[in-house]
């Protein structure tokens, strides 16, 4: 059964290539060198979860199949692959590949595809190019030491070429190389260059490309009706208006939802304004005073659970000459993608198609499978690229809801969201509060480093390995999760979003405290890393000072004209490292900021264009949030529903943006998240330069009038 | 419901629609034009931005019933095959991260160069606040469209 399933997928992504070479290898396997041809009758299909196929045309495919959601991968995987091929880009077709059960990791976030699939790209890429190699070295009886490749051909010292088209068929009946030879990074051509989305072309003409555009014959439009406010369910409603509207076809309720079912989106939007739903209370109705409230008393119990623990911090406060203390908070912030969650969904007899735009295909597919009793094999899961994301879509609420509304109905169905039903909807950034504490001793150092976390629903609220964690004697880190009825979710750098921000902001306090330059204490901090590392740590201390060297000479760190005020920041998520400085003017008396500079040090730099849109997006996202973005709740309900009320930064607010990168040629890293953490902490370090004034809670625009023109 | 004759990307399209159905979603519902994309339904992100007798005018909040005997062109009819100068600058300076917001960027963008061949910052200002990008593409949006008045030249 499940090898029919594979064998038809198989099917379905080479058809249309014949006579060619095609190259089965793992992009996600434990096994990075595992390669196969994959001979006509499929045999070996079943292994492999990504094919590189090259037709007698010369034409080379490469099927991604990685959920594309604007971070670039659809693009950044097949260069890689091409870098070590070495064929010319225009000769290079991508396509996305539909969920297949041998993806063993089809999932977007954590930024880290580019992390793990490095090896295994250039590997499959390196191990055609041989194959090609070899093949023209028979036909001409050469050594193959006398060959050389260049953009899809392979020339001989003589001059004679043949290109990879006409040596397809020939390599595909050679054996695989155990070993093949990688490029050094000095050596790239492809890697490192400006290359633009592949899916510019249909993407600028408006094609159908998004989940909200999937259409299919006889497809249903549906709206659901969800609980007003969190800790309240349904006790009943009534349709009778709704159902004799034009164009609807069924109103039905399933958990604690009503679903209006017809013809038309505008038509399901006016029907279900009729209907009458009544509510009855099930939980606690949470406001935001209540979570100021249950912050302060978790803050202060003792009970937490200890995230981590070096020397001795009781003694270390007890002796210190000095003791800076403060607390920084974050409110629930929804992710606001532009297009709203929808996925399509039909339940038939004998099996289930879904289609539409989310992280984790295989989620969606394994929850839909538990939830109607269906075996996973029997659900076809289709991805369509995403309008945004940011965490939102690794959530699988919403495949979910259109898989039962489906099974319901006995219709396909696409279920979409409004953006007042996404705002309000509920998977939110959790809203968190920390403490800050650190013991100076006389001579000006960090002898203690205390941090508590308490989170609405964050899991571990803090991220205890990291810096300045292993340059301090003395380090007690402890969380505290409070359940709350409001639901939570990753958010884009999930935790060191905020975390980032406050701890940057409190290193920054301290800083000023002892007398010294932020980025010479943290220079400072980091060299005792170096000669003598407490405890484990996960970042590399030289990188996070090359990073930071660089960002100071870039921004002119310290030599600022009369009227400027910098701020730094520096954070390692996702194993990269990023520094920023924010720069801001002080005019009549108002703060603006001008600009940022961001150094990255991702390792190797996989595309220019994609990376620099990365960087320049996540610090406009940082800033952005930091700034305005606030969830209030009311009695279980969000106050804020829609962009009249909830603010998201436009064209005209964002700063100046310098960025560059390290590049250094190590194996590169994540880059959908790692620039939009140190963001924050910048920003409000820099206005406390401006303006000698500390912000301790976002969004920063609460905090202080005077930030009202900040933009 | 009510018989409408729509002039969309030069041509003429009838449909039988309750009149107050905002034209975003005769396009995308009724007529299968679905590159002009649903963001907020209040006018506030931009999204469903097309042209309407050339001016840029978000779609959502529009009934159809207002716009009889009017000429909208939205992100389909923009050029043929993507060849509008703000097409050709958005692909070369490779502005689209998630891609979403892209059409009604281009729709602002386009309306505004079509009156005003030498925009100043403040005029692209302007024109482009009025449409949200959530990935925050903004920097190259602002090089694009200075690129594509160039061309336009």
């Amino acid at each position: 059964m499940e090898n029919i399933q594979s064998r038809r997928n198989f099917l379905k992504i080479t058809s249309g290539i014949t006579g060619g070479l095609i190259l089965g290898f793992n992009w996600f396997s434990a096994n990075a060198t595992e390669t196969e041809i994959i001979n006509s009758t499929f045999s070996s299909s079943l292994d492999f979860n990504s094919f590189l196929a090259i037709e007698p045309t010369g034409k080379v495919i490469i099927y991604s199949p990685n959920p594309e959601i604007g971070q670039g991968i659809k693009t950044a995987f097949p260069i890689i692959v091409a870098e070590e091929l070495d064929v010319d880009w225009k000769d290079v077709i991508v396509k996305q590949a539909d969920l297949d059960k041998k993806f063993e990791r089809q999932v977007t976030g954590g930024s880290g595809a580019i992390k793990h699939s490095w090896d295994r790209l250039r590997k499959a890429g390196a191990t055609a190019k041989y194959l090609l190699k070899e093949a023209a070295a028979q036909r001409w009886k050469v050594n193959m030491s006398e060959l050389k490749t260049e953009k899809g051909f392979v020339i001989h010292t003589s001059g004679k070429k043949l290109s990879y088209g006409e040596l397809a068929e020939e390599a595909s009946k050679l054996k695989v190389p155990e070993k093949v030879e990688l490029k050094k990074f000095a050596d790239y051509q492809l890697i490192g260059s400006t290359i633009k989305g592949v899916d510019n072309p249909d993407l600028l003409v408006g094609k159908p490309l998004f989940g909200i555009d999937y259409q299919k014959e006889g497809m249903l439009h549906a709206q659901i009706q969800r609980p007003p406010a969190f800790g309240m369910k349904l006790k009943s409603f009534d349709a009778t208006e709704a159902k004799k509207m034009s164009g609807i076809v069924n109103v039905v309720s399933f958990g604690n939802k009503v679903a209006i079912v017809g013809k038309s989106t505008w038509e399901v939007m006016q029907a279900r304004k009729t209907v009458k739903y009544e509510w009855e209370k099930e939980k606690d109705l949470e406001s935001t005073d209540d979570h100021n409230r249950i912050f302060n008393e978790l803050l202060n119990k003792k009970e937490a659970e200890i995230r981590r623990k070096d020397g001795d911090i009781e003694t270390a406060f007890k002796n210190a000459y000095k003791v800076i203390e403060a607390e920084y908070q974050c409110p629930f912030i929804p992710h606001n993608p532009m297009e709203p969650m929808n996925f399509f969904a039909h339940v038939r007899e004998d099996g289930v198609t879904l289609a539409g735009p989310t992280q984790n295909p295989q989620s969606a597919q394994q929850q839909v499978a538990k939830l109607l009793n269906i075996a996973p094999e029997k659900i076809t899961v289709e991805l369509t690229k995403m309008g945004g994301g940011f965490g939102r879509r690794l959530n699988s609420d919403y495949a979910l809801e259109a898989a039962e509304l489906s099974s319901i109905i006995k219709a396909p169905v696409r279920v979409m969201w409004t953006r007042e039903d996404d705002m309000t909807g509920g998977i939110y950034r959790p809203a968190v509060k920390y403490r800050f504490k650190a013991s100076i001793d006389k001579n000006g150092n960090m002898t203690g480093f205390y941090l508590k976390g308490v989170g609405m629903n964050a899991g571990n609220a803090t991220r205890q390995d990291n810096f300045p964690v292993g340059a301090v004697e003395n380090v007690l880190i402890e969380s505290v999760d409070y359940k709350s009825s409001i639901t939570t979710g990753p958010w884009r750098a999930p935790i060191t979003n905020f975390l980032a921000s406050a701890e940057q902001s409190f290193l920054d306090e301290v800083a000023v405290a002892v007398g010294k330059d932020p980025i010479q204490f943290r220079l400072e901090l980091l060299e005792k890393v170096k000669s003598n590392p407490i405890g484990k740590i996960t970042y590399e201390p030289n990188r996070f000072i090359e990073t930071i060297k660089m960002v100071a000479e870039k921004s002119n760190w310290g030599k600022q004209k009369k009227g400027i005020y910098q701020g730094f920041s520096v954070y390692f998520s996702h194993f990269s490292y990023v520094a920023q400085v924010a720069q801001v003017e002080v005019k009549k008396g108002k703060p603006t900021l001008k600009k940022v500079f961001a150094v990255t040090d991702c390792g190797v730099v996989v595309n220019q264009s994609g990376a620099r849109n990365q960087v320049y997006g996540a610090i406009v996202d940082g800033f952005g949030h930091a700034m305005f973005a606030n969830l209030k709740f009311k009695n279980g309900a969000p106050e804020e529903s829609n962009y009249d009320k909830y603010r998201l930064i436009r064209y005209n607010e964002v700063p100046e943006i310098e960025v560059h990168f390290v590049n250094n040629g190590i194996d590169p890293t994540g880059l959908g998240e790692p620039a939009l953490p140190p963001t924050g902490g910048a920003i409000a370090n820099a206005i406390f330069k401006a303006t000698g004034k500390r912000l301790y809670s976002q969004p920063f625009i609460l905090a202080d009038e005077k930030l009202e023109n900040f933009v | 419901m009510a018989n409408l004759s729509l002039k969309i990307n030069g041509k003429t399209y009838n449909t039988d629609v309750d009149p107050n159905t905002p034209l975003l979603w005769v396009l995308r519902d009724h007529i299968g034009l679905v590159g002009t994309k649903y963001g907020c339904g209040i006018a506030q992100c931009g999204a469903c931005t097309v042209h309407l007798n050339g001016s840029a005018t978000r779609s959502c909040i529009l009934p159809v019933s207002a716009i009889s005997g009017m000429d909208v062109t939205t992100i389909e009819g923009l050029s043929e095959n993507g060849t509008h100068p703000v097409q050709q600058a958005w692909d070369e300076l490779d502005v689209p991260q998630c891609g979403y917001c892209q059409a009604g960027q281009m729709m602002s963008a386009s309306a505004l160069l079509a009156t005003n061949k030498k925009p100043t910052d403040k005029d692209i200002s302007n024109a482009m606040s009025g449409n949200i990008c959530r990935c925050g593409t903004y920097h190259r949006i602002e090089k694009a469209v200075k690129l594509a008045a160039e061309k336009m030249k």
